[in-house]
């Protein structure tokens, strides 16, 4: 890629909003994703006894559904940004691509 | 407190299963060869054949470097989810962490969960950039603005000590397990195994690989949903029923429903998520699977099914294992009061339970199909690092396409050949550590390494490379000063390093390193590597220059 190309690509607006709005959102997810993940561990570490509360019969304790959340969550995080980016990102990569070729 | 540091010890070597293996001993008393089980043999004949004529199919259509390594980059999302949740969802996986619900409860979730959230991480930050940037090794992506032979050779370093050390724990594991479930020399199941995988990857590269691989993913996660809709039939589709039952057996003992507290030292907790996050991101032949497909789109697409295909695989693990413990009660299944083969052998036994004696043949043929598909994957990364990182970038920089393929070719059967020479030479070794030494390099090494390469414009050659070998060195280094071997098998007392996964510290030596290193480089070179960053960071942006899929 010479330094022409780079910087037109660099001065495209479309340019300068995917990696605004990408970055951001990636970082965001990235940061959720470890926010659930090290608050899951933090609790089990200092707060066991409530990994022992029975929300349902006699048997099912919360941590069951708090797991599978987790599970989840991370499924529905990748399913958010794929989508994210097939529309959004993809649209504006395929301007840029436009622009300079 | 050396009772905490056993059960850490002993969970955190559970931990690795699902990407690694069995590490000696985990089967235990499977060192004995039992009677030949027919219709395991049937089933593993059926799936053998087919994966041969898969082999000839892919050697029709591998021609170029490209077909070789990347499949000719043709794969699609949705072929490549499947592939890299196989990769991830080894023989050791399904009966590893079903083993260890089976023998603690709760706590086979909290792990299982800790080895799925470094997918999301993956997508967000890597995926599409490694695609857009690479060509068919993670190296590629490493090395691309930085003086190619030094990053070339500590990332080849980095990768197939990796590869080794894994195809060390599967092929010792996958060896015990054919001796236990088909009754099969210990000695013949390594040979047979290394031969199937030389043949596939030799002749059907990257193809072959992946169609292995998808085919297994599918097989296995076909059996799993049997196996766990059955245990909540009998259960009658009810969860507060199978914990009870569950609990029953265990006479009464509700800690099964709750953390065993394996957590409770917080350090150690966070340091074995570090390993398995920033680990799972460092393992060269998942990260090889991106240049599969044929754009950055496709990329994520597979990571967004691979994440589905995992998580859903762990949560049919969880009520296998749950469903081990209410279930499997025979006598035939217990010796003494151990589950014959050890707890890595619930789900097998819950298979028969539920299935009889076919169904058993079946997932014991799965099982067997995970172990080839596994390594056949690791063969192939070990073998690019060599051919493509060493041979083609570092020995013979002029070297044609005919001639790398060939050392592919080679490199393939010489990993293959000391796959088979490790694996019946570390038969009877305690070769847990080696687990915890992969993840830790892939981890301390080439993560930090790659990671910092497309989202650092300040990395120098200098910096990489000292950064990397320090975090290279100081996780050998802390493996060996650990609980597993300097107590366990050097019998030298207390550990020095009390972390079986020392990933927290290397990771963050390998990361100051770089930074230092490259902050304080003041050399034409490291000017050179800086001015570079623009340019790579706009191709792994928009994919503009990346390399396409392959014509045919």
């Amino acid at each position: 890629m010479d330094q022409a190309k780079i910087e037109k690509i660099k001065n495209l607006p479309e340019y300068q909003k995917l990696v605004k709005e990408r970055s951001g959102l990636a970082w965001k997810l990235s940061i959720a994703m470890l926010v659930v993940y090290y608050g899951y561990i933090m609790l089990l570490a200092f707060d066991p006894a409530f990994f022992t509360t029975i929300i349902s019969g006699e048997y099912v304790s919360i941590g069951f559904p708090v797991g599978v959340a987790i599970i989840i969550f991370a499924f529905l995080l990748t399913g958010y940004y794929v989508r994210k980016a097939n529309s959004d990102f993809d649209e504006l990569t395929a301007k840029i691509k436009k622009e300079v070729e | 407190m050396s009772q905490l540091m056993k059960l850490l010890a002993s969970f955190s070597m559970l931990a690795l299963l699902p990407v690694a293996a069995f590490a000696a001993g985990d089967i235990q008393g499977g060192a004995k060869a039992e009677e030949v089980n027919f219709p395991a043999i049937v089933m593993f004949v059926i799936f053998v054949g087919l994966t041969l004529f898969i082999t000839y199919w892919a050697a029709q259509r591998t021609k170029s470097a490209k077909d070789f390594y990347a499949a000719g980059g043709g794969i699609t999302g949705f072929q490549n989810g499947l592939a890299l949740a196989g990769d991830y969802m080894s023989a050791a996986s399904f009966l590893g962490i079903t083993g260890m619900v089976y023998l603690k409860g709760y706590d086979g979730l909290i792990f299982a969960i800790g080895f799925l959230v470094g997918w999301p991480i993956m997508l967000f930050l890597m995926s599409e950039r490694l695609r857009n940037l690479g060509k068919f090794t993670f190296a590629d992506v490493a090395a691309y603005r930085f003086k190619q032979t030094p990053i070339r050779v500590l990332a080849a370093f980095g990768g197939i000590a990796v590869v080794i050390l894994y195809l060390i724990a599967q092929m010792v594991g996958a060896g015990k397990l054919i001796e236990l479930l088909f009754g099969l020399d210990f000695n013949y199941a390594v040979l047979m195994v290394g031969a199937l995988i030389i043949a596939y990857v030799t002749f059907g590269g990257m193809l072959a690989t992946t169609w292995v691989q998808i085919i297994k993913a599918v097989l296995l996660l076909s059996g799993a949903t049997f196996i766990a809709i059955m245990v909540m039939y009998q259960m009658g589709f009810s969860f507060e029923t199978l914990f009870k039952t569950a609990v029953d057996n265990r006479g009464g003992d509700m800690n099964i429903l709750f953390s065993g507290g394996f957590v409770s030292d917080p350090i150690n907790a966070i340091s074995l998520g570090i390993a398995l996050m920033f680990g799972t991101a460092g393992l060269p032949h998942i990260l090889m699977r991106f240049f599969t497909v044929p754009d950055a789109k496709e990329a994520r697409k597979s990571v967004f099914y691979a994440t589905g295909f995992i998580g859903y695989f762990y949560i049919l693990a969880f009520i296998i294992g749950f469903g081990a413990v209410a279930m499997v009660v025979g006598s035939e299944y217990f010796a003494g009061d151990k589950l014959v083969g050890g707890n890595n052998m619930a789900a097998i036994h819950l298979s028969h339970v539920v299935g009889g004696d076919y169904f058993l043949g079946f997932i014991s043929a799965v099982a067997f199909a995970t172990i080839l598909a596994v390594v056949s994957g690791l063969t192939l990364a070990g073998a690019s690092a060599l051919s493509h990182d060493i041979y083609a970038n570092v020995i013979n920089k002029n070297a044609t396409e005919a001639q790398e393929t060939k050392v592919a070719r080679i490199a393939t059967l010489a990993i293959g050949g000391l796959a088979i020479l490790f694996g019946i030479g570390f038969k009877d070794q305690n070769i847990a550590f080696v687990v915890a030494l992969a993840f830790t390099i892939a981890a301390s090494a080439n993560f930090p390494v790659l990671i910092m390469s497309m989202f650092w414009s300040g990395m120098t050659t200098r910096g990489a490379v000292i950064g990397g070998w320090l975090g290279l060195i100081s996780a050998v280094v802390m493996v060996v000063l650990g609980p597993v071997v300097w107590t366990q098998i050097l019998d030298m007392g207390a550990a020095i390093v009390p972390y079986k996964f020392p990933a927290l510290f290397t990771v963050i030596i390998a990361f100051v390193g770089i930074w230092f290193f490259s902050i304080t480089d003041k050399s034409a070179r490291g000017k050179e590597d800086r001015d570079g960053f623009e340019a790579q960071f706009i191709r792994s942006q928009t994919g503009i220059g990346a390399e396409g899929a392959s014509s045919h």
